[in-house]
C-alpha cells in the first residue's frame, strides 16, 4: 500500500479523479520523487497535487523562475540519479525545446507532460487542441530520439505516467506526456492499479572498476549504463557531441558512431514501446485513426456508423512517437478509406499518409477550441463508405 | 590571515590530465581562476567523487571538463537551473558552478537573480572577462564603457552589470569579488563562499588577452593583470596600472554575507514535520 496518498488504499480503490491529478498520483506511484514545473493552464493542477504528495514521500517539488529553469532543473535532479519530471502547456513546452533535446542528446531520463491547449502563441489556454502532435516529435533542433504517449482518458493517464517513466529510465530518453485540455480535467470515476503492483522500474547502472567504465558504450540494447554522482566514476555530461568517454569530440567516426547508436536505440526496443487500441479493425472498410480526445470520439462514431451498417473501425496510437506503423498498416489491411479527425490544422495525418501511402487518406481538421463531436466524425465516414463502393 | 601554501598544493591532483592540453588562449586569466578554485576545494578537503561542477556555454563553461570531479556542462545561461535541480535532489553533494559574464547575467541573468533569493546551498564562480570570447568577441553585459568589442564598432556605450550589487541586492548569502591577480586573496574568497552555508556568489575578474585585449590594445596579459585593481602597484608600471579600463570604483573582497535560512534544509525540515505530524495522527 502506497504511504503516500488515499487514493491507493483498498478502502476506496474507486475514485472521482481528474487527468491532472491521475498524472500526479501515477508519477509518486512510479517513483517519480523530483518535480519542477512553473504555473500554466491547463496542467497546474498536477504541479499543486505534487507539491502536497511529494515531500510525505520524501522527495522534492521546486516552482522555478520560468519553464526553461523548469526543465533545466529536472534534468539536473535526473543527472544526480533521482526519477523527475515536470509538466506543462504550449508555451512552456516551445520553452522546454533546447533542454529538452539536452535530455535526448546526453541520455538523460526524465517525463515531461505536455496539456495541449489552442495555439500557436498564447492561444486558448483553458481550450483543447492537438497542436503539438509535430512539435513533441521534432520541437528541439537537430536529430534526437524522443518516446511521445498519448493516453485518452483518466485511468489512461495513470497507468500510462507510470508507463512514461519505465520507458524514460530504462531507454535513458526524455519521455513526453501529451495529451489535451478536455482529458486533463474531464473527471471519470477510476480504478487505479494498486501501487504494490507496480514495479519500480530502475534506470541501468554503472557496475565494475571506473577505469573500464564508458559512460557512452553500449551493449547490443543500445543503451548506455549510467553513473551516480558520489559512486565514485566522475564522469563528464555535455551536450557537445561527444564520443564513448563523455568528452566533446569533433572527430567524424566517433561522432557518427554515437549519433548512430543514440538514433537507432528506440528501434531496439520498439515491442515494448509500442502501445495502441484497435476497435473493429479486423473488417473495417474505413478506418479512423485519431488520438486522446478526438479518438473518444471516433470510438463513439465507428459505433454510430456501424449501426447504419458501415463497415467502420478505429486505430489509437497510445505510444504517438515512434509512431506505431506496424500496427496501423495491419489495421487498415482492408480499408478502403481512412480518417483522420484532428484537432489543429493537419498533423496526424501526414504519418497517417506516409505509413499508408497509396491508400485514400482524409484528414478533418477542426482547431476552434470545440473537440469533434461522434457525430460529425461518423457523417464524414459516411460520405467516404459512399465514395468506396 | 592568508596563507599561501601554492607551493603544497599540486593542482594536477585535481585535474583530468588527460584533458590536457586546455584549450584556452594564452594569455586567460580563466586558468588562474580555475586553479584557485580546485586549491580551494582542495583546502576545504572536498572530495572528488561528492564534488559536481555544473557549467554553461562560453569559454567558462569549459572549464569544468578538466575537472576531475562529477562535472556537467550544460546549456547556454541554465548552469545555475540545472545545478538547483542537481542541489535539490542530491543535498550531500558540494555542487558548484561555473559561469561567465554573458551566461550569469545576460541569457541566464533571471537564473542567478532566482538563486540569489532562493539561497539554496550552491557555489556560483562568475569569471568576468568582459566579451563573449568563445563567438569571436561581441559586447557582454559586463564590458566597461567606451570598448571596442566585434559588436560596438563605435565603442560600447551600454552601462556594465555590477554583478556583485545585483546578487547581494537580491538577497545571495554570500557575494564577493577579487581579481585574478592575487591568487592566494582569490582562493581565500572561495573557500569562504565555498564554506558558507547558502548561495555564495563569486565574481572573479579575468582577463582575455586575446580578442578582448587585442582588440583594445590593452598590452599583454601580464600588463592586463597590472590594469586590475590592485593596492599592490609597482612604480615602474604606473603608466598602465593608472590607466584601468575597468571602473576602479568596483570594490573587492567579501561584500555581503547574511545568514537567511539555506533553501534546501529549510524545505526538508518543513517536509519532515509534516511526514512526523502525519505520523502522529495515524495517517499513512
Amino acid at each position: 500500500m502506497n504511504a503516500v496518498d488515499k487514493a491507493f488504499s483498498p478502502q476506496s480503490a474507486l475514485r472521482l479523479l481528474s487527468g491532472n491529478h491521475a498524472c500526479a498520483l501515477g508519477a509518486v506511484a512510479a517513483g517519480c520523487r523530483f518535480f519542477a514545473g512553473y504555473p500554466i493552464t491547463p496542467s497546474s493542477e498536477i504541479a499543486e497535487r505534487l507539491s502536497r504528495l511529494l515531500p510525505q514521500a520524501g522527495g522534492v517539488f521546486v516552482q522555478m523562475e520560468d519553464e526553461i529553469a523548469s526543465m533545466a532543473a529536472v534534468i539536473g535532479a535526473s543527472m544526480g540519479g533521482v526519477k523527475a519530471m515536470t509538466a506543462t502547456s504550449g508555451p512552456g513546452f516551445s520553452l522546454k525545446q533546447e533542454n529538452l533535446g539536452y535530455a535526448a542528446g546526453a541520455e538523460i531520463p526524465c517525463v515531461i507532460v505536455n496539456v495541449m491547449r489552442g495555439g500557436p502563441s498564447t492561444g486558448m489556454p483553458t481550450r483543447p487542441a492537438q497542436g503539438d502532435i509535430m512539435q513533441s516529435r521534432w520541437g528541439s533542433h537537430g536529430d534526437y530520439p524522443i518516446i511521445v504517449l498519448a493516453p485518452a482518458s483518466v485511468r489512461e493517464i495513470y497507468d500510462e505516467t507510470i508507463r512514461a517513466f519505465e520507458l524514460a529510465e530504462t531507454c535513458r530518453t526524455p519521455v513526453i506526456l501529451l495529451y489535451d485540455q478536455s482529458i486533463a480535467q474531464l473527471t471519470e470515476t477510476v480504478e487505479l492499479r494498486a501501487a504494490k503492483d507496480i514495479p519500480q522500474v530502475e534506470r541501468k547502472w554503472a557496475s565494475g572498476p571506473r577505469e573500464a567504465y564508458l559512460p557512452y558504450a553500449a551493449g547490443e540494447d543500445g543503451i548506455p549504463a549510467m553513473s551516480r554522482p558520489g559512486a565514485g566514476y566522475r564522469v563528464h555530461t555535455t551536450g557537445l557531441n561527444h564520443a564513448e568517454n563523455g568528452f566533446p569530440t569533433q572527430n567524424p567516426e566517433a561522432v557518427a558512431r554515437n549519433q548512430t547508436r543514440l538514433l537507432t536505440k528506440l528501434e531496439k526496443h520498439r515491442e515494448r514501446i509500442d502501445a495502441w487500441e484497435t476497435v473493429q479493425c479486423d473488417d473495417a472498410d474505413v478506418l479512423i485513426a485519431a488520438i486522446g480526445i478526438s479518438a473518444c470520439a471516433a470510438a463513439r462514431a465507428v459505433s454510430l456508423a456501424r449501426a447504419r451498417g458501415i463497415k467502420a473501425g478505429l486505430f489509437r496510437p497510445i505510444t504517438l512517437w515512434p509512431f506505431p506503423e506496424t500496427a496501423l498498416r495491419a489495421a487498415a489491411s482492408k480499408a478502403r478509406a481512412v480518417l483522420v479527425p484532428e484537432m489543429n490544422a493537419g498533423q496526424l495525418v501526414l504519418e497517417v499518409e506516409r505509413i499508408l501511402g497509396g491508400k485514400r487518406v482524409r484528414g478533418m481538421q477542426r482547431y476552434d477550441g470545440e473537440p469533434i463531436a461522434p457525430a460529425e466524425i461518423a457523417a464524414r465516414v459516411e460520405v467516404l463508405a459512399k465514395e468506396n463502393s | 590571515m592568508i596563507t599561501d601554501t601554492a607551493a603544497e598544493f599540486d593542482v594536477r591532483s585535481r585535474l583530468r590530465l588527460e584533458m590536457m592540453p586546455h584549450f584556452l588562449c594564452p594569455g586567460c586569466g580563466h586558468g588562474i581562476a580555475l586553479r584557485a578554485l580546485l586549491w580551494a576545494l582542495d583546502e576545504l578537503r572536498v572530495e572528488r567523487d561528492q564534488l559536481a561542477v555544473v557549467s554553461g556555454i562560453g569559454c567558462a563553461g569549459r572549464l569544468s571538463a578538466y575537472i576531475d570531479a562529477n562535472t556537467f556542462h550544460v546549456t547556454h545561461g541554465r548552469p545555475l537551473a540545472y545545478a538547483t535541480g542537481l542541489a535539490l535532489a542530491r543535498p550531500e553533494l558540494h555542487v558548484v558552478v561555473i559561469s561567465g559574464d554573458g551566461d550569469c547575467l545576460a541569457i541566464g541573468g533571471n537564473h542567478l537573480i532566482h538563486a540569489c533569493r532562493r539561497n539554496l546551498k550552491l557555489t556560483c564562480l562568475m569569471l568576468n572577462n568582459e566579451i563573449y570570447g568563445m563567438t569571436g568577441g561581441q559586447v557582454s553585459p559586463t564590458t566597461s564603457e567606451s570598448m571596442l568589442t566585434s559588436t560596438t564598432p563605435l565603442g560600447n556605450s551600454e552601462p556594465s552589470f555590477d554583478a556583485c550589487a545585483l546578487a547581494a541586492a537580491a538577497g545571495a548569502g554570500f557575494v564577493g569579488r577579487e581579481v585574478t591577480r592575487h591568487v592566494p586573496r582569490l582562493k581565500e574568497l572561495i573557500k569562504a563562499g565555498l564554506a558558507h552555508p547558502g548561495f555564495a556568489f563569486v565574481e572573479v575578474l579575468s582577463d582575455c588577452t586575446e580578442i578582448f585585449g587585442r582588440k583594445n590594445d590593452l598590452g599583454s596579459s601580464p600588463e592586463m593583470m597590472l590594469r586590475q585593481k590592485s593596492d599592490i602597484r609597482p612604480s615602474a608600471y604606473r603608466d598602465s596600472v593608472d590607466t584601468p579600463f575597468r571602473s576602479t570604483e568596483l570594490p573587492t573582497g567579501i561584500l555581503s554575507q547574511n545568514q537567511r535560512p539555506e533553501y534546501g534544509a529549510a524545505y526538508r525540515r518543513a517536509a519532515a514535520a509534516q511526514r512526523a505530524a502525519n505520523a502522529a495522527k495515524g495517517k499513512p
